[in-house]
């Protein structure tokens, strides 16, 4: 039963959402907090998460964080080849 | 005036408290709630609470140019003088030694490729997670099982050119094999010898071994050639934890037992970072180092504010890789020269940068440091420019 799914890793407890930004939002991105993109956190191409989304090098995504201090916060990372 | 609704306090509270986290808006919700019983608020003197609690969070946040990261590294570095140098037994689990203490946050820090203790959290899944039975089935296709475990005594008979192992019966019932299932997965993989099951012993027979030193390396083989379960996974223990079953190993093999059929692969977890890393992404890496972290000084009975970790975590996996903190992680990749001679290895630093010709602009906290200029931190940051006033011409 199980074994025949795949199992995807957005169903472990360990891995927060993750979510493609659109070109709109990315630009708003870096308006608001005033930086050029090699400024952003990285994330691997072949990270299984961005192998997962679909991501191509130059997407931003968006990790919906859980925190025990802010409850949700947004962290962004920015697609890199290897 | 009719009196506020409870929706209209939220929509309030969401709309002019949209800079608060979602935490703090939530309890600043609950509270006006539970004063808009008491007193009866107004529309405007919800607002200025609002106002005041939104006023309150922004004077309580990190101002820009605060050293955090030297701060996170002394709360984390005082409390730890203070953890014990020993490996201890794991809470619950008297049979795994595990790594706990100041040996295992430098094992975290380090970003080491393996831990010293690795073990694995296995979850099982609706169907076998309530019954010792069931749980111990699936433990049993986990554990990787050789000869060596399942053996009484090995001996080699010199004159014969032969391995003689007598397998202990209890043993190779638990593991849920058969002498004849041995053989077979015996004969499957070594071509090079020939095996005679008589009873409970098992006789290898090398088919070329003219010398001793043949035989021997053909044992050690098939001594450790593993018949079933996982590679690197030594050990299992099924322990109750509150009302399920579940099972610790030994060893670790994290991308391996997500497959095994009865394991529950959304909660199964490795205290090996960079397994998660692969199997699972970076982000939940990030997760697993702020977790192991806390649990290790929570251990110890020591309280370190997350913040600090979660710090440390963001930093670790800046790149989108674990990197470890130390010269050939976080430090070894600053771009100041001076930053990185001033940490560790200097004259090769120095020299490296010499030989490329590196300049070093004295941007960062280290190089000012080191030259004694003011440092770019806090008050430091601000750099201050000012007009002239202009002269009024003098009047000839």
């Amino acid at each position: 039963m199980a074994a025949k799914r795949k199992f995807n890793i957005f169903d472990h407890e360990l891995v927060p959402e993750h979510r493609i930004l659109s070109d709109e939002e990315k630009a708003e991105l870096l308006k608001k907090y005033n930086i050029k993109l090699s400024q952003l956190p990285q994330i691997k191409a072949s990270d299984p998460a961005v192998e997962e989304l679909g991501a191509k090098p130059g997407d931003i995504i968006e990790i919906k964080r859980k925190s025990p201090t802010a409850g949700i916060y947004y962290y962004y990372r920015i697609v890199v080849e290897d | 005036m009719p009196s506020l609704s409870p929706k209209s306090i939220h929509s309030i509270v969401e709309s002019k408290g949209a800079a608060l986290p979602i935490n703090i808006r939530e309890e600043l919700y609950q509270k006006l709630l539970e004063y808009h019983k008491k007193y009866r608020l107004k529309k405007k003197e919800v607002e200025a609470i609002v106002k005041e609690a939104v006023e309150e969070y922004e004077g309580a946040l990190i101002e820009p140019g605060e050293a955090v990261g030297t701060v996170a590294a002394q709360s984390m570095g005082e409390p730890s003088t203070q953890m014990t140098l020993n490996t201890f037994h794991y809470a619950g689990v008297a049979e795994i030694n595990v790594t706990l203490g100041l040996p295992r946050i430098i094992e975290l820090v380090d970003a080491r490729k393996n831990p010293s203790t690795p073990i694995m959290m296995v979850y099982l899944d609706e169907e076998h997670r309530y019954d010792k039975k069931k749980a111990e089935e699936v433990a049993r296709r986990i554990e990787g099982t050789t000869i060596l475990n399942l053996a009484q005594s090995i001996t080699t008979d010199i004159i014969n050119l032969e391995i003689i192992v007598d397998i202990e019966p209890e043993r190779l019932e638990k593991s849920g094999l058969t002498m004849e299932d041995i053989q077979k997965k015996l004969k499957s993989s070594f071509k090079t010898a020939e095996f005679e099951v008589d009873g409970y012993t098992l006789i290898v027979r090398p088919k070329k071994a003219e010398k001793l030193s043949d035989l021997r390396k053909i044992a050690e083989k098939v001594k450790s050639h593993r018949l079933k379960g996982l590679s690197g996974v030594n050990k299992t223990v099924v322990r109750p934890s509150g009302e399920e079953y579940v099972i610790y190993t030994e060893g670790s093999n994290f991308k391996q037992v997500l497959k095994v059929k009865g394991v529950d692969p959304t909660r199964t977890r490795t205290n090996n970072i960079h397994e998660i890393a692969e199997v699972l992404g970076v982000e939940a890496a990030r997760n697993a180092i702020v977790e192991e972290i806390v649990n290790t000084m929570q251990e110890q009975g020591l309280e370190v504010d997350v913040r600090h970790i979660m710090l440390v975590a963001d930093m670790m996996t800046l790149n989108g890789t674990v990197k470890a903190i130390g010269r050939h992680g976080i430090v070894g990749g600053k771009a100041s020269v001076l930053a990185r001679a001033a940490f560790e290895i200097t004259t090769q630093h120095l020299f490296e940068a010499a030989e490329r010709g590196e300049s070093d602009p004295l941007s960062g906290v280290v190089e000012n440091v080191l030259i004694g200029q003011p440092v770019p931190v806090g008050t430091g940051m601000v750099k201050l420019t000012m007009r002239l006033p202009i002269q009024p011409k003098e009047k000839e």
